[in-house]
């Protein structure tokens, strides 16, 4: 019997297969850390006298605590201070290579990894982070671990684990033009719930994914988590190698032909057989918006708040009612008719420099809804830099947006990027749980290209919105995750 | 971690059951970037007041606590067991634990193990009768003692074997030590390296 992208990539990592009952141990090839979850593994490896096995496949970036306006002035929050610095401390005790605030590899560490071509197919990658599996989108196996276990890779550069469940996620067909990985990636949650992927790698297969940009195949790996998943992939092909090529870390040379010959061999093998199949229909996707408190209350735009009494099953509808109660929303209520206090642009899941020129596309020429307020942070000090030498900082300051330098931001509101209790705000980041962007906030998940025409409008809306409501004017240009 | 065989201390009776992770160590602690120095944080709030056992002079230095049925229930954090054992503590007993508490012990080294409720009683009622009495832990038997009173108790094979050998998770993979090396030696130059290029 064939093997699925997954096992292939677990089974070359291999350094035991665990007998008996026992967890394999798995050889991890690249460790990525940021602040906020590697103090507790440094101070572990200091108390045992442990050094860092392998410090040259471990790298480290400051993401999370950063403040994303005044960089150059000490961070004023005693703890987020105390976390950045002490991974600087930990970072030259131990040897690790780091992208502190101000430098130009700084950025979130899911966008870092991928930018500087450390991402790469057939790998294992693991962070102290759920989101990690946003690399599985190069068709490397990535997944986020736990802080002992943090401790436990910088000892010994492998991880005890028990083989993941394979889950074949199907979308076949084309996207319309306004259409992209997010809405797609959304629309697979509500399917499954935030449940249905518990164990599971999810392969993500179809023309639809082939279609996509590697920004847009990231995008969806990175929200696999939100469906439960371990991990999420894509196989690679000519466009994960464009991506890569030439990147300050791709292999080169006789390397990189060894290498693709063996990227080429990793695709899931036809008499393959997943644990689980799901299908999705690109065709019939349309612009996805959630409207309640986690990732798999979601529905399409043009549809209308949920009523909790038509839903059958007593737990879904009891969350149900809660999340209506805390995003303050009347059931039957059009999607299209909520107002927003503020719109962020950035996270993992869409602040890479496609996401910023889809957005931009979107505004380009017009001006902001009064009264809301709209924050773009770019997802690395080189996307920023990129995106001011394309002009598209001239094009969202010119909208009256906030430009702002690179990090997690109002993600999660770690710094003081947050949203005042009450506030509404159409996000592209991945988690819309109570509070997640500050005290009391509400928020709504949505795509690039919805943020940017809920920016315009100032209530949820897609560019077909504004192509109605301007029907002579030109059409923008849209770009999201396909290409 | 140290070898676990067989030790004598002063047993402190924790007259209490439910005793969750919250009251074990606060919420507010877990802002800390350290994996040690958590001694100022156990049992917060009950340290306040000046009888608590812990506070009493006949308990100074105790490292093994007989506490009620259902200890280190709650949330997972394992900040919980690191403040136990910073405290000065090796051993728990209690008639039951709870799941995510003691697999965390067992990984740090602390010893987690059960007791019946008669036993637990008559464990209280020996310490406070002579206060500050020691009690030996012999892992190796599975018993504790007090004077002329055996008890005893109950912990899986698996964690009683590591303690033994003195193993966290990292020293058990680290006895597979020369499977990783030989792994690492077939390594492919192609594979991502973090050092600065050029
Ligand atoms: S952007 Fe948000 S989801 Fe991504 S790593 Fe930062 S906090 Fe986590």
């Amino acid at each position: 019997m064939g093997k699925t992208l997954a096992e292939k990539v677990w089974d070359d990592h291999l350094v035991a297969r665990g007998e008996d009952g026992a967890p394999d141990l798995l050889y991890i090839d690249l460790h990525l850390l940021h602040e906020v979850t590697s103090p507790q593994a440094f101070d572990g490896l200091r108390m045992a006298g442990r050094p860092v096995r392998r410090p040259d496949l471990t790298i480290a970036t400051e993401d999370h605590n950063t403040p994303t306006i005044g960089i150059d002035r000490p961070i004023a929050d005693l703890t987020s201070r105390t976390q950045i610095e002490t991974l600087r401390r930990n970072a030259e005790e131990f040897g690790v290579r780091l992208h502190s605030l101000g430098d130009i590899e700084q950025g979130i560490v899911h966008v870092v990894g991928p930018q500087l071509g450390l991402t790469m197919p057939g790998i294992t990658v693991v962070c102290g982070d759920s989101h990690t599996s946003t690399h599985g989108a190069f068709g490397a196996m990535a997944f986020g671990i736990g802080t002992s276990e943090v401790e436990h890779v910088l000892a010994t550069q492998t991880l005890p684990l028990k083989p993941f469940k394979t889950m074949a996620v199907t979308v076949e067909g084309e996207l319309r033009p306004g259409v992209t990985a997010k809405d797609i990636i959304l629309a697979v949650i509500a399917q499954i719930g935030t449940g249905g992927g518990q164990g599971y790698v999810l392969e993500y297969r179809g023309s639809a994914i082939r279609s996509l940009s590697m920004e847009g195949r990231m995008t969806i790996c990175n929200m696999s988590i939100e469906a439960g998943a371990r991990a999420g992939m894509v196989a690679p092909d000519e466009t994960t190698y464009a991506y890569l090529k030439g990147r300050p870390h791709a292999p080169e040379g006789a390397d990189w032909d060894a290498a693709v010959e063996y990227w080429n061999t990793l695709a899931t093998d036809d008499d393959a057989v997943f644990d689980a199949e799901i299908f999705l229909d690109a065709n019939e996707l349309e612009p996805f918006v959630t409207w309640g408190t986690n990732p798999g209350q979601g529905a399409s735009l043009s549809d209308t708040v949920p009523n909790p009494a038509e839903i059958a099953d007593a737990n879904e509808r009891a969350a149900a009612e809660r999340a209506l109660e805390y995003m303050d929303l009347a059931a039957g209520t059009p999607l299209k008719d909520i107002h927003v206090d503020a719109v962020f642009m950035g996270s993992c899941t869409n602040s890479r420099i496609e996401d910023l020129r889809a957005f931009a596309s979107v505004i380009e020429g017009r001006t902001k809804a009064e009264g809301v307020r709209v924050m773009v942070v770019p997802g690395s000090a080189r996307v920023r830099l990129q995106a001011e030498a394309e002009g598209l900082d001239k094009v969202i300051t010119a909208f009256g947006a906030e430009w702002r330098f690179a990090g997690c931001s109002m993600c999660l509101g770690m710094n003081p990027d947050q949203l005042a209790p009450g506030e509404r705000c159409a996000s592209t980041s991945n988690r819309n749980f109570e509070g997640r962007q500050g005290k009391g906030g509400r928020t709504h998940l949505v795509s690039p290209l919805v943020a940017a025409a809920t920016a315009i409008r100032g209530t949820l809306s897609s560019p077909w919105d504004l192509e109605q409501e301007q029907a002579s004017a030109p059409v923008p240009s849209l770009q999201g995750g396909a290409r | 971690m140290e070898k676990f065989t067989r030790f004598t201390g002063v047993a402190a009776p924790l007259r209490r059951s439910n005793v969750d992770t919250d009251q074990i160590i606060p919420a507010n602690f877990l802002k800390r970037v350290t994996k040690t120095g958590f001694e100022d944080a156990l049992f917060y709030a009950w340290r306040q007041d000046p009888d608590f056992v812990l506070n009493r002079p006949a308990y100074q230095g105790a490292s093994v606590l007989v506490a009620g049925s259902d200890f280190g229930t709650g949330s997972s954090r394992e900040h919980a067991v690191w403040a136990l054992r910073d405290f000065g503590f090796r051993a728990v007993l209690s008639p039951r634990f709870g799941d995510i508490f003691r697999g965390n012990s067992g990984k740090q080294g602390l010893l987690a193990g059960q007791i019946s409720e008669e036993d637990a009683e008559r464990l209280w009622a020996a310490i406070e009768a002579q206060p500050g009495v020691g009690v030996t832990i012999d892992l190796v038997e599975r018993v504790a003692t007090l004077g002329d009173l055996t008890v005893p108790f109950a912990i899986d094979d698996y964690t009683r074997w590591r303690l033994i050998e003195g193993l966290d998770d990292i020293g058990l993979t680290l006895r597979d030590e020369p499977r990783i090396t030989e792994f690492e030696s077939r390594r492919e130059s192609w594979r991502p390296k973090t050092l600065p290029v050029k």
